[in-house]
C-alpha cells in the first residue's frame, strides 16, 4: 500500500458551508413562525392583512396630523377632507389634561418635581437589593410630596410628622408591656400631637408660605389619578393584610369586624361609594364644615380596595400546607413573630399576581371620579375640553391619548410584578 | 332620574330645616365669593378656557350676580356638577345658586324645595337625525333607538312624545352630550334627542353638518333660568333681578359700551333707577346703588351676553327666535324697575 494507489486524499476539512438559504436567517425564521402550516399560513395572511388595513387608517391619521391650530374648524380647514388627526388639542390643552385646568400655571414644576421624587422614594421598596437606608427618604417621601403638592406652610407637614413620630415613640417604650397600651397609647399620643400642631399653624398663621397653596378642587388631570392610585394603592396593601389576618384570627369580634367589612363593601359598587363620599355625606357634616372631597375619595376607595386586596391575601393564606403555621407554633414564636417571619413571607409571594392584578384595576378605576364632577384626566376630556365650542368634537386624539398615558403606567406595574415574582422564586422549579 | 329625583327630594327635605333662614347674602360677603354651580361642560353655556377661565352663557349670569353682590365678576368659585349632582350640591349648601340650564319644572320647583329665578333661554326638545335614515318628521321614529341623556327631563319627555303617539322607541342611555354626539356619529342610534339649543350647537361641530337634520318637532317646553333655595327669599330676589336687569337693559338700550355715559344721568328715568342714579332700588334688594350698573358691566347686556357666546357668529351659532325680546316678538320680558 502507498500514496499513490489512491487516486485522491483530501488533507484538509472542507471548509464550512452556509445553510442553504431556506434554513437560514429571516427565512428560517418566517418559514418556521409563520408558514409552518397550513393553518398558520392562512391566519399569518389574514393577520398581514389586517395589519395593512389599520396601517391605511392610521398612519395617514397621525402622519397628517395638525399640531398648531387654534380649533377643530382650523383643524378641517387644513386638511380640506384628508386623514388626519388634529392633534392641536392636545398642544393646547396638555397642561389641563396633565394637571386639571385650575392649577396654577407657573406651579406645575411642583406635582412634577413630586411625581420624579416618587420614583426615587418606590426604589427602595420595590427593589430590595437597594441600600436599606434609602427607606428613610421613603418614609419622609408623603409629606414632602403633600407639601409640594398642596403647597401652603412647611409647619402642617412637619407636624404631622413630628405626629408620627410621637406616636411610634410611644408605642415603643409600652409595647412591651402590652401590646394593646402600646398601640392605642401610640394612637393617642399621635393624636395629641397633631392637636398641638394644630393649634400651633393656627396662631402663627401664616400669610406668604414659601409655596402658594393649592386647594384640593383645584386638583384634576393625570396628576389627579396619578395621587389618588399612589396613595389609594400604598394604603390598602396594609389595611388588606390586616383585614386578611382579622378575618383569620381567633378573636370573635375582630374576626365578625372584618368580615362585615370586607363583605359589606365587597357587595357595594365603587360607583355607589363614590357617590356616597360626595353628596351624602354632606348632609352628615355640620353644615359649614368642609370635608377634603379628595380626602373623602380617598378614603372610599382605599376601603373599597383593600377589601378586595383583603380576600386576594386571605387566599395566598389558604394557600399555605397547616404544617407551616405549626412550624412557627411548635419554634416557640408568638403570633406576630410567626406571621412576620413565616407566614406572610410565603403568604404575600403567592398573592404577588392578585394584588397586582386589584393595583391595576384600582389605577383604572379612579377614573370614575370624573362622575362626581371631579377633574380627573377622563373628566377633563368629557367636561372642559370637549364642552369648549372649540374642541367639540375631537374624539379620537384625547381619548387616545388618555389610553397612552394610562397603558404606560399599568404596563409598567405588570412588568414590574412579573420580575418580582421571578426574583422571589425559591421554590420548588 | 328617578333614583336621583328621589334622594334630591329626599336630601332637600333632611336639608331645609338647617338652611333654611340662613342669609345667603351674608354668606356670600362673608366668603368674599359666590359658590356657583355650573355644568361640567356644554358648548357655549359653560366651559373652562385654554387658561381655565370659565366662560359661556350660564357663567355670564354667575359673574353678573357677583358683581352685584361683591364689586367684582371675578370673585366666582365655578363648582362642576353633573345632572345628577347638581340638586344635592344647591340642596346642601354647597353651592349660593345653580345657573346650569336647569329646566323650570313643576316638581323641581315644589317638591325638591328651589325657587327658579327667571328663564334665561327659552329651549324645546328636538330630535337630529341623519339625512341618510329618511325621516322627515319625528313621528316616523318607530322603533327607533334613541340615544338620551340620563336624569334630565328630556329622558321623560321622551317617553311621553312616544307614548302619546303609539310608537316605541329604544333608548340609549348616556352620560354627557360629548358622549352623546360620539355614540350618535358612531351610529349607535339612529336619531339623539336634547333640547334644540345643544342640537344645533353639536350640528355645528360635525365635520358634515349637512348630512343631519333637526327634525321640525320641538316636543316640550324648556325654559332654562338659574335657581336657588327655597327659604331665603331676599337672596332669590338678587339673582332674579340681576338677570331681570341684563334683560332691561337690553330692552332699554344700555350696553357695556355706553353704560358709562347713561350713568352720568339720562332723560329715561327707568334707565336712571336701574344704574342707581335715581331712586333707591339697590336699598331695597340690600345692595348699593350701583348693583345693576357692575352687573351689566360684568359681560354686557342680555344681548351681548348672547351673541358672545351663543350667538349666530360663535361656533354655537343659535339664532335668536323665541329668545328675542319681547318687543322683537320673542319671549324675554322683564318686569318693570320700579
Amino acid at each position: 500500500m502507498s500514496d499513490t494507489e489512491l487516486a485522491f486524499v483530501r488533507h484538509d476539512q472542507i471548509p464550512e458551508a452556509p445553510p442553504p438559504p431556506s434554513e437560514r436567517g429571516a427565512i428560517k425564521w418566517v418559514r418556521e413562525n409563520l408558514f409552518s402550516n397550513v393553518t398558520n399560513s392562512v391566519l399569518t395572511i389574514l393577520s398581514i392583512i389586517s395589519i395593512y388595513y389599520l396601517a391605511t387608517f392610521v398612519v395617514p391619521w397621525i402622519m397628517n396630523g395638525v399640531w398648531n391650530t387654534s380649533s377643530l374648524a382650523e383643524c378641517r380647514d387644513i386638511l380640506q377632507g384628508a386623514k388626519g388627526g388634529c392633534f392641536s388639542v392636545l398642544s393646547e390643552r396638555w397642561n389641563q389634561l396633565l394637571y386639571g385646568f385650575k392649577y396654577p400655571n407657573d406651579q406645575y414644576w411642583r406635582p412634577t418635581l413630586a411625581f420624579l421624587l416618587l420614583f426615587a422614594a418606590a426604589a427602595p421598596v420595590m427593589f430590595f437589593d437597594l441600600p436599606r437606608k434609602l427607606l428613610i427618604f421613603t418614609g419622609l417621601y408623603p409629606f414632602i410630596a403633600y407639601w409640594l403638592i398642596w403647597g401652603g406652610t412647611i409647619l402642617s407637614p412637619i407636624f404631622a410628622l413630628l405626629g408620627f413620630v410621637a406616636g411610634y415613640l410611644v408605642y415603643a417604650r409600652y409595647v412591651k408591656n402590652s401590646f394593646f397600651i402600646g398601640l392605642f397609647g401610640g394612637i393617642f399620643a399621635a393624636f395629641v400631637a397633631w392637636y398641638i400642631g394644630g393649634k400651633i399653624v393656627e396662631l402663627l398663621n401664616i400669610q406668604n408660605p414659601t409655596l402658594e397653596a393649592v386647594p384640593s378642587r383645584d386638583m384634576g388631570g393625570f396628576m389627579l389619578n396619578m395621587i389618588l392610585g399612589t396613595v389609594c394603592v400604598s394604603l390598602s396593601v396594609p389595611l388588606g393584610i390586616l383585614l386578611a389576618l382579622g378575618r383569620q384570627s381567633d378573636m370573635p369580634v375582630i374576626r365578625w369586624i372584618c368580615v362585615i367589612f370586607i363583605e359589606f363593601i365587597r357587595g357595594v359598587p365603587l360607583i355607589t361609594l363614590l357617590f356616597v363620599a360626595n353628596v351624602v355625606l354632606a348632609f352628615f357634616l355640620p353644615p359649614g364644615t368642609t370635608f377634603d372631597l379628595i380626602l373623602r375619595v380617598i378614603i372610599m376607595i382605599t376601603m373599597f380596595s383593600a377589601a378586595y386586596i383583603a380576600e386576594v391575601i386571605r387566599g395566598g393564606l389558604a394557600a399555605l400546607p397547616k404544617g407551616q403555621y405549626e412550624a412557627g407554633d411548635s419554634l416557640g414564636l408568638d403570633y406576630a413573630q410567626s406571621m412576620r417571619l413565616i407566614i406572610l413571607p410565603q403568604a404575600l409571594k403567592i398573592s404577588i399576581p392578585g394584588i397586582v392584578n386589584v393595583a391595576v384595576g384600582l389605577f383604572k378605576d379612579t377614573t370614575l371620579v370624573s362622575v362626581i364632577s371631579m377633574f380627573d384626566l377622563v373628566g377633563m376630556i368629557r367636561g372642559p375640553i370637549l364642552g369648549a365650542a372649540k374642541w367639540n368634537g375631537v374624539y379620537w386624539e384625547l381619548l387616545g391619548f388618555a389610553a397612552i398615558l394610562f397603558f404606560v403606567v399599568c404596563f409598567g406595574i405588570s412588568q414590574y410584578s412579573q420580575w418580582l415574582e421571578r426574583r422571589l422564586a425559591t421554590d420548588h422549579r | 332620574m328617578k333614583k336621583s329625583l328621589f334622594i334630591g327630594a329626599l336630601t332637600a327635605a333632611v336639608v331645609t330645616g338647617g338652611v333654611a333662614g340662613a342669609a345667603t347674602l351674608d354668606d356670600v360677603k362673608a366668603r368674599g365669593k359666590l359658590n356657583c354651580g355650573v355644568t361640567t361642560g356644554v358648548p357655549g353655556f359653560a366651559a373652562p378656557d385654554a387658561n381655565g377661565k370659565w366662560e359661556g352663557f350660564d357663567v355670564a349670569v354667575c359673574r353678573a350676580v357677583a358683581a352685584a353682590v361683591l364689586g367684582d365678576s371675578e370673585a366666582v368659585e365655578f363648582v362642576p356638577t353633573t345632572g345628577k349632582t347638581r340638586f344635592t350640591a344647591l340642596a346642601s349648601g354647597e353651592i349660593d345658586m345653580l345657573a346650569r340650564n336647569t329646566t323650570w319644572t313643576f316638581s323641581r320647583d315644589t317638591d325638591l324645595k328651589f325657587e327658579f329665578t327667571g328663564v334665561n333661554y327659552y329651549d324645546g326638545q328636538g330630535f337630529i337625525a341623519p339625512k341618510a335614515l329618511g325621516v322627515t318628521s319625528a313621528k316616523d321614529l318607530d322603533g327607533a333607538t334613541v340615544c338620551i341623556q340620563t336624569g334630565t327631563t328630556t329622558e321623560l319627555n321622551l317617553a311621553d312624545f312616544f307614548r302619546s303617539n303609539n310608537i316605541s322607541y329604544e333608548p340609549v342611555p348616556i352620560e354627557t352630550n360629548s358622549e352623546a354626539q360620539q355614540q350618535y356619529l358612531a351610529e349607535a342610534c339612529d336619531t339623539y334627542t336634547t333640547d334644540a339649543s345643544a342640537l344645533a350647537a353639536t350640528r355645528a361641530t360635525f365635520e358634515n353638518p349637512g348630512d343631519h337634520v333637526i327634525l321640525p318637532e320641538i316636543i316640550s317646553k324648556e325654559p332654562l333660568g338659574p335657581l336657588v333655595r327655597h327659604g331665603d327669599n331676599e337672596w332669590g330676589d338678587i339673582v332674579r333681578w340681576t338677570l331681570n336687569a341684563l334683560i332691561s337693559a337690553e330692552e332699554l338700550g344700555i350696553t357695556s359700551a355706553n353704560i358709562g355715559e347713561l350713568s352720568g344721568g339720562t332723560n329715561n328715568p327707568e334707565i336712571n333707577r336701574i344704574l342707581g342714579t335715581e331712586g333707591n332700588l339697590g336699598e331695597m334688594i340690600g345692595l348699593d346703588a350701583e348693583w345693576a350698573k357692575r352687573a351689566i358691566m360684568a359681560g354686557g347686556n342680555y344681548g351681548e351676553v348672547f351673541e358672545k357666546n351663543i350667538g349666530e357668529n360663535t361656533p354655537v351659532g343659535l339664532a335668536r327666535g323665541l329668545n328675542a325680546q319681547w318687543t322683537d316678538g320673542g319671549l324675554i320680558y322683564s318686569p318693570p324697575f320700579r
